[in-house]
């Protein structure tokens, strides 16, 4: 690891200020960023901290749902939200190991988008909106492939603000090794239909599978989706898995979730 | 009632404490004053030919003491290999050269090029990304077959091909085994892939090189097996050091399993640069650096044939086996596929004609040695998955068709038609306890209840067959060994009757510290707490063989109580002064001795003073002290057992495999310490499962390793295994050694892998996929489904 400077704000427009200096990186729970700092890959002149801002911080029930502070680490998750959201709760806590639950969060997450984690697709499924100390940004507009999002140089997330399901569920299947989603499927139902995202999967990392909502949406059971089938052609394959495997994946852990969801 | 201490007792294991505790002291502890730290550039292409490299803006940067390359080296010798093979034909196998550094060209992602040495770590990496290199990219040689093929581009240009060598084992019955294979009933052939492994120990590979201007005297810290050896190897076949000026110091070690046996260049380095600057200099290995530079392990193409006659009998067994030696010869790679291989091929059965050809490979890849089992889990591999294989296509009960051709009890000593002789087993009784313990009887209805939740249950079984503490000497000179394979022990008794040992053996997990001390307070009948056992450092103890092969009880223990023995019989004579009797009539027990008969006695301290305090003293017959040397040099192998027994549940949808239970019911002889034992065991399987289902090397196209960290490279989990079942009350004792012990050590990793893959073959024939007759490890989900999917 190179030298660097650290800061961390106590609010968010000190931060967005101290993240336009020249060379300065956002950390927050920092399970992607320090591991590459270790390696050299990312040598960043100034590291801006955001887990010391009171106001992206913790779970709460607001007027549109679950708001969820972009800082806040997902064992917090895993331990908070389970009464409002058991099915965001559940994902929080199988994300990595206890060590990594209790760094890694939310908001760290939706900003480097890895193509198989988890979160992503509890965002997208839930149709959440990512706030930002700018705008709100609509989940459908905000993962835009693998490691890109919508966000703007210098913007932070402050807040991810999850609608409630009537039912949902997050299956997901270990990669063996990293234990990463090889592919992981978040599958929420709500009045106005049903919404399925899955992780893991494709070289455009998480999305959400059309015609799965459709038949779901129809009928909510397992059976729904027996003639769908998604094509390998895009997905992502490498040697935990081809892109034909993760294919067949996504529709198991679809008819999976459908059955967990509560 | 169980025991509390000496031979047999679940003694608690006293290194327990300080490892716990944190006040472990491994090679990465030890800071020397002023020391400067090394940071090796390594070779980020599998095969190059290396035209320059400068090291002039490097040498320039802030804190560095020197920037060393190839040419640096060129008055000492390269890493020798500990083991000459010699061919089917007579010839020795083909040994390249083999650098301290990379000279003229690139032959691994992680071949070291050049090396910094700086102040701090820091500047040494600073320096190192400013060492400039021009590599011209030749085409990797990866595939083994294709390496072989008189167009392949050579690793090696100073060898006639990539061939190390052509090995037939027994190469005099090669005719009668085809011949034998002709008029055979039946013919069952398997083709697989024993999967390469990275060792991965706990702690990675560390190097602390000092010298002293004054003396002349060079010490070399490391994370080694085998300390003696390292001094010997470096000592006189890289740098040209007497024994007598280098000390080998290798502290606790966390985990080796094969990989910290050999002698790497970085040691040589550190010892070389520490001389060369004046400085000590210290070298850590990073984890991602491990995954390039420590020997790997298995890496075996195997095509494997078994003869048949109408009842079921074996008759013959013929192997063609590929062996990865990747870029360089690692100290004792030669022997893996060979020594360690085809003389294990007769397994647990009477097969009476067998012939196993091996042909060893160069490739642009990490090179190869021993890992856990060493040729020998892949020997049991192959037979174990053969022989289900062939009691699949007869129609056959697996465990029926092992039983029928075991070697009986009554065969002992047996001679297989592979050389060794077995000195003493039991495996009928160790598969009659598998299936005792695994509740093989009830399997069917925890079947049906699988199949009713969707889920395809299967049950594999293996029974193996292990050579440990390889030996004698004599003979393993004769097959080519560079080295000895005795092992050696001094029992040091003090004055107030405490006592220290010093044994060749070289502990890293095993425990000896523990079991080593029972064996001696059984002796003598003191308490173990008054034992202390001293290893690891070249100047206290002395030249032994260190820890590998399942060899320290068997050799090391074996050593100790020759010593021990020397020990109670000058303790005797002594006795017999001071109590003016007849050394003849002197007992020992419980730390006493006294005159036959009589009520005369003298305890172990007063002996133990008179030795060192000798007022009363025969001293014109006998020297005073009490502090013996013994060497053991086997006569034989030791030869332990089991059978294996592993459940799994197959998810048919996903193709992902749960192992539910595994049992293991081994013969290992008498045991000294069974906790430690269990604990052996259990360690192996684990490795035995990681590598029947989640680990695997992985190099692409480029020779670019794709598996290279934690995040690709999947290690057994906890939530990855079942709760062990393991027993080891079948005990047929060892014939040849004092204690009659066999070595633990490894046989969970060499018996474990084909239950594994049996039983997943087992669920997917009992689902009526009998087309599926064998999946190369590791069994991911994603092999799985594509072998249901195919």
């Amino acid at each position: 690891m190179r030298d660097f400077q650290f800061v961390k704000p106590s609010s968010i427009a000190d931060a967005v200020k101290a993240l336009s200096s020249e060379g300065a990186v956002a950390l927050s729970g920092g399970q992607t960023l320090i591991p590459t700092m270790k390696q050299r890959l990312n040598t960043p002149d100034v590291l801006v901290s955001l887990t010391g801002i009171a106001e992206m911080t913790g779970v709460c029930r607001g007027d549109s749902g679950l708001h969820i502070g972009a800082a806040t680490p997902h064992a917090t998750v895993a331990a908070e939200a389970g009464a409002h959201y058991p099915a965001l709760a559940c994902l929080a806590a199988g994300i990595g190991d206890p060590a990594v639950r209790s760094r890694g969060t939310i908001g760290g997450s939706l900003a480097n988008n890895d193509p198989s984690a988890c979160y992503p697709s509890a965002v997208l499924g839930s149709g959440a909106v990512i706030v930002t100390n700018a705008r709100q940004i609509a989940a459908d507009d905000y993962f835009l492939g693998m490691f890109s999002t919508a966000l703007e140089e210098g913007e932070i997330i402050t807040e991810v603000r999850f609608p409630i399901p009537e039912k949902a569920a997050y299956v997901k299947f270990d990669q063996p090794a990293s234990r990463f989603a090889l592919t992981g499927v978040f599958v929420a139902k709500f009045a106005s239909g049903v919404r399925v995202a899955i992780t893991g999967a494709s070289n455009d990392g998480v999305f959400r599978w059309a015609e799965a909502e459709a038949a779901l949406s129809a009928s909510f059971t397992p059976d729904a989706i027996e003639g769908l089938s998604l094509s390998g052609d895009d997905m992502i394959s490498d040697l935990h898995g081809t892109g034909a495997y993760r294919a067949h994946l996504c529709k198991v852990l679809t008819k999976r979730a459908v059955l967990a969801a509560c | 009632m169980p025991k509390d201490g000496g031979i047999g007792a679940s003694t608690k294991r006293r290194e327990d404490v300080r490892f716990l505790t944190g006040k472990g002291r491994y090679t990465d502890d030890i800071n020397i004053r002023g020391q400067a730290y090394a940071w090796f550039v390594r070779s980020e292409v599998a095969h190059g030919t290396l035209n320059k490299v400068d090291v002039s803006a490097a040498e320039a940067m802030p804190g560095v003491l020197k920037v060393f390359t190839a040419a640096d080296f060129a008055g000492v010798g390269g890493i020798p290999c500990g083991w000459q093979v010699t061919d089917r034909f007579g010839k020795p196998m083909q040994e390249p050269k083999h650098p301290v550094l990379a000279d003229g060209k690139v032959r691994h992602v992680g071949d070291p090029i050049a090396v910094v040495v700086a102040e701090t770590l820091d500047q040494a990496r600073d320096a190192a990304e400013a060492v400039e290199i021009d590599i011209t990219e030749l085409t990797p040689v990866l595939d083994m077959k294709a390496a072989l093929q008189p167009d392949s581009p050579k690793v090696h240009e100073e060898l006639t091909s990539n061939l190390c060598y052509d090995w037939g084992f027994v190469e005099e019955n090669k005719a009668a085994v085809d011949e034998a294979f002709a008029k055979a009933a039946h013919v069952t052939t398997l083709e697989l892939i024993n999967n390469r492994l990275v060792a991965n120990p706990m702690e990675p590979r560390v190097a602390v090189g000092d010298y002293e201007s004054h003396s002349g005297n060079s010490t070399l810290y490391t994370t080694s097996q085998n300390p003696h050896v390292i001094r010997l190897l470096m000592g006189a076949f890289v740098l040209g050091i007497p024994e007598s000026k280098l000390r080998v110091v290798a502290p606790d070690v966390g985990g080796g399993f094969g990989s910290k046996i050999y002698h790497y260049a970085e040691e040589a380095f550190v010892t070389f640069a520490a001389k060369t600057l004046g400085v000590p200099v210290k070298w850590t290995s990073t984890r991602s650096e491990a995954f390039i530079s420590d020997a790997q392990g298995r890496d075996h193409v195997t095509k494997i044939q078994l003869a048949l006659d109408g009842d079921n009998n074996f008759t013959a067994l013929r192997t063609e086996t590929y062996a990865n030696m990747g870029a360089y010869l690692s100290t004792f790679a030669p022997s893996i596929p060979t020594w360690l291989h085809g003389t294990l091929m007769a397994g647990n059965y009477r097969t009476p004609l067998i012939y196993v050809n091996v042909k060893a490979v160069f490739t642009n890849t990490v090179p190869v040695d021993a890992y856990r089992g060493a040729g020998r889990p892949e020997a049991t591999f192959q037979l174990e998955r053969l022989v289900d294989k062939a009691a699949r296509e007869l129609g056959v009960d697996p465990v029926a068709l092992r039983r029928q051709n075991f070697i009986t009890p009554d065969q002992f000593p047996y001679q297989t038609p592979v050389a060794v002789v077995y000195d003493t087993g039991n495996y009928h009784a160790t598969m009659d306890k598998l299936l005792e313990i695994s509740d093989h009887a009830g399997f069917e209805a925890r079947a049906a209840e699988s199949k009713a939740r969707g889920k395809l249950r299967g049950f594999g079984i293996a029974h193996y067959i292990e050579a440990c503490g390889i030996a004698p000497s004599n003979l393993v000179g004769q097959l080519g060994a560079r080295a000895g394979l005795y092992e050696s022990a001094t029992v040091r008794v003090n004055a107030t009757g405490s006592i220290s040992v010093f044994t060749g053996s070289h502990s890293h997990g095993q425990g000896h510290e523990t079991s080593f001390a029972q064996v001696v307070a059984e002796m003598i009948g003191v308490d173990a707490s008054q034992i202390e056992i001293v290893h690891g450092d070249t100047s206290n103890t002395p030249m032994g063989m260190g820890t590998y092969g399942s060899r320290s009880l068997a050799v090391g223990g074996s050593a100790i109580v020759k010593a021990t023995n020397k020990i109670i019989n000058k303790a005797k004579k002594i006795a017999a002064h001071l109590l003016e009797a007849s050394e003849a009539d002197i007992e020992l027990k419980d730390g006493k001795f006294s005159v036959a008969g009589t009520d005369k006695s003298v305890d172990w301290t007063g002996v133990t003073l008179a030795a060192y305090v000798p007022h009363n003293y025969p001293l014109e017959s006998m020297e005073p002290g009490l502090e013996e040397t013994a060497f053991y040099d086997p006569s034989n192998f030791t030869y332990p057992s089991g059978a294996y027994g592993c459940e799994v549940e197959v998810d048919p949808e996903t193709g992902k495999v749960q192992i539910l239970a595994f049992s293991a019911a081994d013969d290992f002889g008498n045991i000294v310490n069974p906790m430690i034992v269990e604990g052996q065991v259990q360690g192996g399987l684990a490795q035995g499962i990681g590598q029947a289902l989640l680990e695997n090397c992985v190099y692409d196209e480029n020779g670019q390793l794709l598996s290279g960290s934690f995040m690709d490279y999947a290690m057994p989990r906890a939530d990855d295994l079942p709760m062990f079942k393991v027993d080891h009350s079948c005990c047929t004792p060892c014939t040849h050694n004092p204690l009659g012990v066999k070595g633990c050590g490894e046989a969970g990793a060499i018996g474990s892998p084909p239950a594994v893959v049996n039983a997943v073959i087992d669920a997917l024939h009992r689902a009526g996929r009998t087309d599926i007759t064998h999946i190369d490890m590791p069994l991911t989900p994603s092999r799985v489904w594509a072998a249901m999917n195919a």
